[in-house]
């Protein structure tokens, strides 16, 4: 990574999140049932648990991707789900796969946010674009197309480009899903050090307990569509719930496989 | 019921989408570079397999009514019946057919893609509206190329039967004949219905294939499943349409 860790700053102010007694049906299925939860501004905040537990839902919610069924979701005092809040919140999501655009080169993707909302001329953008491109060390990267592109360079351009809106709040889902473990400690450290930099509240969704032990500021479980439990990177190191302290430290019981009684451990 | 309630949500939503487009028609003008590339790519790449087509169908019309006409002694109209037929009929209709195999199911693809893989929520969330990105520039170069395509096709058409009615021994009849023929039963009218037909046809293939593409949900086979779904209802509609659209320029 580039030493020369320097995001602008971003427009001065950051958002906390509220989401109170949220509850998402699809079809006939329950997703989420009565979640609440309050994200600090400034915080890292990470969302754990198993999959299909609900964990990427909450955080759609959050980025205003789906409608609650019931509950609400705020950013600061804006409702999340209302389209006219993106107007007053500078929100990024880096999703699961990157989400890049195909058929847009690197420097295109990242260029995309400030042309069509006419930040700046395209002198200013090329500066914005390869600012952030160089935050993350990709500015070799700039002219390649997202197929030529590894998955971990696939996820440092998802972040690059969420950088350029010069985020507000900033969502990662599964920011190291389907990494090696130096890409993954390379994408924490940038998590990390970018909300050093620039204070912005962060919501991260994730399986991987190394990330959020090492960054997170507050966790919470989630499980079968409901939070488990909340608290602090210490007290999830050593929690008292059985089903929590399962997840983050599973044992290898060849003797008694696991997968034998997956059918019984879902609601 | 249920068929019926899926029908009428989806015409709901193909019109909602068409509002939502409409909303940000102001900003077309600086949508040039992907205007310019959607006409590149609807019209410009659809020309040589129009012009080979709509040549055929000319041909063929000219051999099927030279040979029917002959009985009545009426070759000297086949000009006429071909000039007519094509610009009325079969050169927006086929031009529409071939735009929705061609066109419509690269777009649907695309879209369909894009929903699938995530791009258009990254385009939510970043605040750019995928109507004004990705549906409007297409709706715009299809008012702008189809007329065009319908233009070419007409005249490959008539130049086709021509050619045929001219060297084809048992029809005889020269070009100069076939053209006045063409000239003297045939108004603007005519040529100005068929382009009608053709824009009102284009427009609600694009639209469609943008409605299916957007709202494709699940993973990479919903892809193809969309396409073969815009596709099928494109045929569909062009021909229904096609009804209502030449009993209203007919009888208006």
């Amino acid at each position: 990574m580039s030493s020369s860790f320097t995001a602008s700053p971003f427009v001065g102010k950051t958002f906390g999140v509220t989401v109170a007694h949220l509850t998402k049906t699809f079809g006939r299925t329950t997703v989420l049932k009565d979640v609440s939860l309050e994200v600090r501004p400034g915080e890292i905040f990470c969302i754990m648990g198993p999959s299909g537990s609900g964990k990427t839902v909450i955080l759609k919610h959050m980025a205003g991707l789906e409608t609650a069924t019931s509950g609400e979701v705020k950013i600061g005092e804006f409702d999340a789900a209302d389209p006219e809040t993106r107007n007053k919140v500078h929100l990024a999501l880096v999703f699961q796969a990157g989400a890049l655009f195909n058929s847009l080169s690197v420097y295109d993707n990242l260029a995309l946010y400030p042309r069509e909302h006419r930040l700046c001329n395209e002198a200013g953008i090329r500066d914005r674009v390869m600012h952030a491109l160089s935050i993350l060390s990709l500015e070799k990267a700039a002219h390649k197309f997202p197929s030529d592109l590894s998955g971990g360079m696939k996820k440092r351009v998802a972040i690059a480009r969420a950088l350029v809106m010069e985020p507000q709040l900033l969502l990662y889902d599964e920011p190291t899903s389907e990494l090696d473990p130096v890409m993954s400690a390379t994408l924490t450290e940038i998590i990390a050090t970018l909300r050093e930099q620039t204070a912005v509240t962060s919501v991260v969704v994730t399986h991987d307990r190394d990330l959020a032990f090492a960054i997170a500021d507050r966790i919470a479980f989630v499980m079968d569509g409901r939070i488990r439990g909340v608290g602090t990177p210490a007290e999830f190191k050593s929690p008292a719930d059985p089903v929590i302290a399962n997840f983050l430290n599973p044992v290898i019981d060849l003797k008694n496989p696991r997968f034998q009684q997956l059918e019984n451990s879902h609601e | 019921m249920n068929f019926l309630t899926a029908i009428i949500g989806h015409i709901g939503g193909t019109l909602l989408l068409l509002v939502d487009t409409l909303k940000h028609l102001p900003t077309l003008p600086r949508q040039r570079a992907r205007f310019i590339e959607q006409c590149y790519l609807i019209g410009y790449t659809s020309l040589p397999i129009v012009t080979i087509l709509s040549f055929f169908i000319g041909s063929v019309l000219a051999l099927q009514s030279g040979y029917s006409m002959e009985n009545f002694g009426a070759k000297q109209f086949i000009g006429t019946l071909v000039g007519l037929t094509m610009a009325r009929e079969l050169g927006p209709v086929m031009v529409a057919i071939l735009i929705a195999g061609r066109v419509g199911s690269a777009i649907t693809a695309e879209l369909a893609s894009m929903k699938v893989y995530q791009e258009i929520d990254a385009l939510t969330t970043m605040n750019i509206p995928p109507e004004r990105m990705l549906v409007l520039p297409r709706l715009a170069a299809i008012i702008v190329m189809m007329p065009v395509l319908a233009i070419i096709a007409n005249l490959c058409g008539w130049y086709g039967g021509a050619l045929v009615s001219q060297y084809t021994a048992t029809i005889a009849v020269d070009s100069e004949a076939y053209f006045s023929a063409l000239k003297a039963y045939m108004k603007p009218k005519d040529i100005m219905d068929g382009l009608v037909k053709a824009e009102v046809f284009g427009f609600v293939i694009i639209l469609v294939c943008c409605y299916i593409g957007l709202n494709t949900r699940g993973g990479p086979r919903e892809i193809g499943a969309s396409v073969t779904k815009a596709v099928v209802t494109s045929l569909i509609l062009i021909l229904v349409l096609d009804y209502f659209v030449t009993k209203a320029l007919l009888f208006s």
